[in-house]
């Protein structure tokens, strides 16, 4: 029985076949990584995986059933959440409220008992705390706290990265999806995000699929890789295989 | 350091001792209002507090949720014909048939939420204008609805308390108002504002992160027009009479100029915002019985321009005020009363 599964999808933008025939399989509890150059496929990988394209053919299978064509609010539910490689948070809220979309699908919050939240003993203003209370937990992890009540949309660049980290992470997921974490950071920033990332793994038991462009980062912290060029998989196996497959070379630098 | 806190402290209504100090001399005011002004300052009054309404509920749609509405004037004119026709028609009592048509205009608002689901930006605001447009035709047609001739109210009455003159309309109609901000206020500080304002700033975020972007966004359209629906039941009951006429094009615009005004995405905004311009449209039809200036630009308007330049001059100054404030202070009067306060924190640096 396997945790995930990707089994053969592609999917076409016009002419373009964005992915084509794509399959690999993912054990709990490793870090899978995917690489590829500039315009591969990547991130439409992901973005079929959450559920904003839909595939043309194929199946994604989490936990054996399939959630290929499910909107992504219920790929969601189901424990997949994701970061963004251009950062997707929402800037005109605080980190907390940033934090706390991540428990939305768990709060039972509706308009009518929001509406008449009234004082501290009502349902939603429990709930809000004791949500608030988890927050905290990934707060804490994350090293946010003094963040806590600035709005999102003014902090550092790699502030930014580690908030949407943790807003993923208040979602609980079974699998985390990690779009390029270490972009544009300093070598000490991708230090300490590679340490939260095999954190995240260690405390919280998740499984990571990574994307990422920095091949020390990748071959550091992956189990396995799949690497994939202009849609199309190359080589699945252990960073070592991988490294010296001479089909992801001449991707990477050209053929002589 | 000791991290633990209240997280009720976040997200309670009032921060500070000093805010429940200004808001008890607030209730207070609005107490002793009535006795303090004369009649045409009560009809003032409940006119501001139904724009309130409407505007504290459109400022869920458009500041929040970032989606556009230039039809609120349709949910209006559904609440108001709603609560006038169950009462003269049906002979239900005011406290079902305002609920009753809210939830009719509401239901509307959620259907309308529908297209919003794939249109954007312009093609949404010329979609809601559409149905703002509509509404007034089909109800103007009618005999039901009384045609072109409109409806008269029929006798307010609230048990055995017969609602006669603005003073006792006031008396129902602020604390309505104030129920109306209330629930706006907590809604948007929790899960479902949260999810608002996810989808406003990052829709596909939002979605990956679990939010049902189909159904907030139909809600908050739902909820927007319920607002809007009993402002409109609310409003029959100030003119005491309703006709198609009345709610015009201009008067989306207006709503949706109050929200803008009053700054996006803010209650407190709105709630300025609408009573600036209901404070502006009022006052600026007398200005041709200004002494001096009233002559001037009588004058000015008859030689340069048509007579109907003065007379709807509020339209003109309503055009100036939204043109300053998208050039200079986007977030509105709230974002003006941000910088006063953030000045006086820092003041005399």
């Amino acid at each position: 029985m396997s945790f995930f599964k990707v089994e053969n999808i592609s999917i076409s933008f016009g002419g373009v076949k964005a992915l084509n025939e794509i399959a690999f399989e993912v054990n709990k509890g490793e870090i899978f990584s995917i690489i590829g150059p500039n315009g591969s496929g990547k991130t439409t990988l992901f973005n079929c995986i959450s559920g904003i394209y839909k595939p043309t053919n194929g199946k994604i299978l989490f936990n054996e059933s399939n959630i290929m064509g499910k909107n992504p609010h219920n790929i969601a539910k189901l424990g997949i959440a994701r970061t963004f490689q251009n950062i997707e948070l929402f800037p005109y809220m605080n980190t907390m409220e940033n934090l706390m979309i991540g428990r939305h699908i768990y709060m039972k919050t509706g308009i009518f008992r929001a509406a008449f939240m009234l004082g501290r003993k009502s349902f939603a203003a429990k709930e809000e705390s004791f949500h608030r209370e988890k927050v905290e937990e990934i707060m804490e992890l994350l090293d946010l706290q003094s963040f806590r009540n600035r709005f999102v949309g003014g902090l550092p660049y790699g502030v930014q990265k580690r908030i949407e980290l943790g807003r993923a992470l208040a979602l609980e997921p079974k699998i985390l999806l990690l779009d390029e974490p270490c972009a544009g950071m300093t070598s000490d920033e991708k230090e300490d995000m590679i340490f939260l990332v095999q954190d995240i793994l260690e405390i919280l038991g998740v499984t990571i699929l990574l994307i990422e462009h920095d091949m020390k980062v990748v071959m550091d912290i992956s189990n396995r890789i799949l690497a994939i060029n202009f849609g199309s998989p190359i080589v699945i196996g252990k960073p070592q295989v991988v490294q010296n497959h001479p089909e992801v070379l001449k991707a990477y630098l050209g053929e002589e | 350091m000791n991290m633990k806190r209240d997280y009720y402290e976040d997200i309670n209504l009032f921060h500070s001792k000093t805010v429940i100090f200004w808001f008890a001399v607030l209730i207070l005011f609005l107490v002793l209002y009535p006795f303090l002004f004369k009649n045409y300052y009560i009809y003032v009054a409940n006119y501001i507090a139904i724009n309130i309404i409407v505007a504290t509920g459109l400022n869920i749609l458009v500041g929040y949720t970032g989606l556009i509405s230039l039809g609120h004037a349709g949910f209006f004119c559904l609440g108001a014909y709603g609560t006038v026709i169950l009462m003269v028609k049906a002979h239900i009592p005011f406290l079902i048939a305002l609920p009753l048509s809210s939830l009719f205009a509401g239901l509307f608002g959620f259907l309308i939420g529908l297209p919003a689901l794939r249109l954007e930006g312009p093609y949404l605001s010329i979609a809601t204008l559409a149905f703002g447009l509509t509404i007034t035709q089909v109800v103007g047609k009618l005999d039901f609805f009384g045609g072109r001739e409109g409806l008269h109210t029929s006798k307010l009455l609230i048990g055995n308390l017969h609602i006669d003159s603005d003073r006792d309309f006031y008396c129902l109609l602020i604390p309505i108002t104030i129920i109306m901000i209330f629930i706006a206020r907590n809604i948007v500080r929790t899960r479902v504002g949260r999810a608002f304002i996810a989808i406003r700033d990052a829709e596909i975020a939002a979605e990956t992160i679990g939010v049902n972007v189909m159904l907030y966004k139909t809600l908050a359209f739902a909820i927007s027009a319920f607002y809007t629906g009993v402002a409109g039941g609310l409003y029959a009951f100030v003119l005491r009479f309703i006709e198609p006429q009345l709610f015009s094009q201009m008067m989306s615009i207006m709503f949706l100029a109050m929200v803008v005004v009053g700054g996006i995405g803010s209650t407190f905004g709105s709630i300025a915002g609408a009573i600036l311009l209901t404070l502006l449209d009022l006052e600026l039809r007398n200005i041709l019985s200004i002494p001096y200036l009233g002559k001037f630009l009588e004058s000015l308007s008859k030689n340069f321009f048509s007579i109907t330049g003065v007379s709807n001059i509020q339209f003109i100054v309503f055009g100036f005020i939204i043109i300053f404030i998208m050039l200079f202070e986007p977030l509105g009067m709230f974002g003006i009363w941000i910088r006063i306060k953030k000045y006086w924190k820092t003041w005399p640096f």
